[in-house]
């Protein structure tokens, strides 16, 4: 029998058993905190920095989705200085890369136009950098545009985690750091790439998707799909 | 007290934010009831007026006399709205910054062209060296993003400035 831990989230009294990090408590208690790089089903990697939590007597922010909870735990998922950190990694995430809402295969069923939309991030402040990035097309049936990735890393995790292809990998360090696939072969040279799509499947924006889809038709993404990848990854102790 | 004044204008975009202005169909009535339409490409003034209440600029600043223009509305008006995805983010017009002007005008008029080629110099305004958003060049007071925003919301938005009240514009959001 596990141990259950009781906490509070937000002055809300919560229960979370032993190993279940403060995120997953959250969401099953209704406590909405944002995110980009978790999917459940894959492991974590605390990537995107968006669910950064308050933690009573701890002077850091602490990652939601990589935080376990404890006994006693006092967490503040919601106060106006993480929504104004929120905002500025969103902020971040748009600018870094060149992101046109307007032709993405992905508009309007984006997770980062969701996400600006539910901050209520109107407008960036910073400066676009306006990156010369490239688009891979070798793939006969999808393509990365790396106009639009986040490196939420989704579609590394998925393919060496649920696929175990390991074909998506990164590489290089800061603004440059890219996704790759088989060490920067092109995609459609990948010999380790089994086309499964679960990739395309779980980027969060319009950087994967299916080739002939036009602006606003890429796949609906329902994430309900996304039980039996949970049974999986428990299987495999991720 | 005299009527409000409002005043269109449109830069670098496709005009699709205006389109999206005219869809207010029965309700322009209703706004132009209590305000006057001063200045817009749906109307025939060739200057841009003194005391305007409220401008929505559509479109990115791509161009040394959208850039001119801009900073004379700016100059003359209380209220300036940044309308639309170009106007807020530079948008479409803006995927051309990652190119540069001259590799860009060479491949539009040069590369692609068999007759006469060459980049135009007259007449035409100098492109700036990237299309910015509207507010890294002047100050705006409000955002309403979307590619277009509806109707309904550059309704909301304007009876709020009629009313006085800061415009609500939850709802908006990039693309559409």
């Amino acid at each position: 029998m596990s141990t259950v831990h009781t906490l509070r989230i937000d002055g809300k009294d919560v229960a979370g058993s032993d190993g279940a990090t403060i995120l997953e408590v959250a969401r099953e208690n209704g406590i909405d905190i944002p995110t980009m790089c978790h999917l459940d089903g894959i492991s974590d990697r605390g990537a995107c920095r968006l669910c950064m939590v308050e933690i009573a007597g701890s002077p850091k922010l602490a990652p939601a989705c990589m935080t376990r909870v404890a006994e006693g735990m006092e967490v503040t998922a919601h106060s106006e200085r993480l929504l104004e950190y929120r905002r500025a990694i969103t902020e971040m995430l748009f600018v870094e890369r060149n992101h046109v809402c307007a032709v993405c295969v992905a508009n309007n069923h984006c997770e980062l136009q969701d996400l600006a939309e539910d901050l209520g991030v109107t407008h960036f402040d910073l400066p676009r950098i306006n990156p010369k990035v490239e688009v891979d097309a070798s793939h006969p049936l999808f393509a990365i545009d790396h106009n639009r990735c986040i490196l939420c890393l989704r579609c590394v995790r998925v393919c060496d985690e649920i696929e175990g292809a390991h074909t998506w990998d990164i590489m290089h360090r800061g603004l440059d750091t890219r996704v790759q696939t088989d060490m920067g072969l092109a995609w459609g040279d990948s010999p380790t790439c089994t086309s499964c799509g679960k990739c395309v499947q779980v980027c969060p924006t319009g950087a994967l998707f299916e080739k002939g889809r036009a602006v606003a038709r890429g796949t609906r993404r329902p994430r309900p799909f996304l039980p039996w990848m949970r049974v999986v990854a428990e299987e495999r102790g991720l | 007290m005299s009527r409000p004044r409002i005043a269109t204008v449109w830069l670098d975009g496709c005009s699709g934010c205006h389109m999206s202005f005219i869809d207010l169909d029965e309700r322009l009535l209703e706004v132009f009831e209590r305000a006057d339409l001063v200045y817009s490409p749906l109307v025939d003034h060739k200057e841009y007026p003194e005391d305007v209440d409220v401008c929505l600029v559509e479109g990115a600043v791509s161009s040394e006399e959208d850039l001119h223009k801009l900073k004379v509305i700016r100059e003359r008006t209380k209220v300036l709205v940044a309308f639309g995805d170009c106007a807020v983010t530079s948008n479409v017009p803006g995927m051309r910054n990652p190119i540069g002007v001259r590799p860009l005008l060479e491949r539009a008029y040069v590369e692609n062209v068999t007759i006469n080629p060459g980049v135009p110099t007259e007449i035409v305004p100098a492109l700036l060296p990237t299309s910015v958003p509207v507010h890294t060049v002047v100050r705006v007071d409000v955002f309403l993003p979307g590619c277009p925003p509806s109707a309904d919301l550059i309704f909301t938005l304007l009876t709020d400035l009629l009313d006085g009240r800061v415009p609500d514009v939850a709802g908006a959001r990039f693309g559409r």
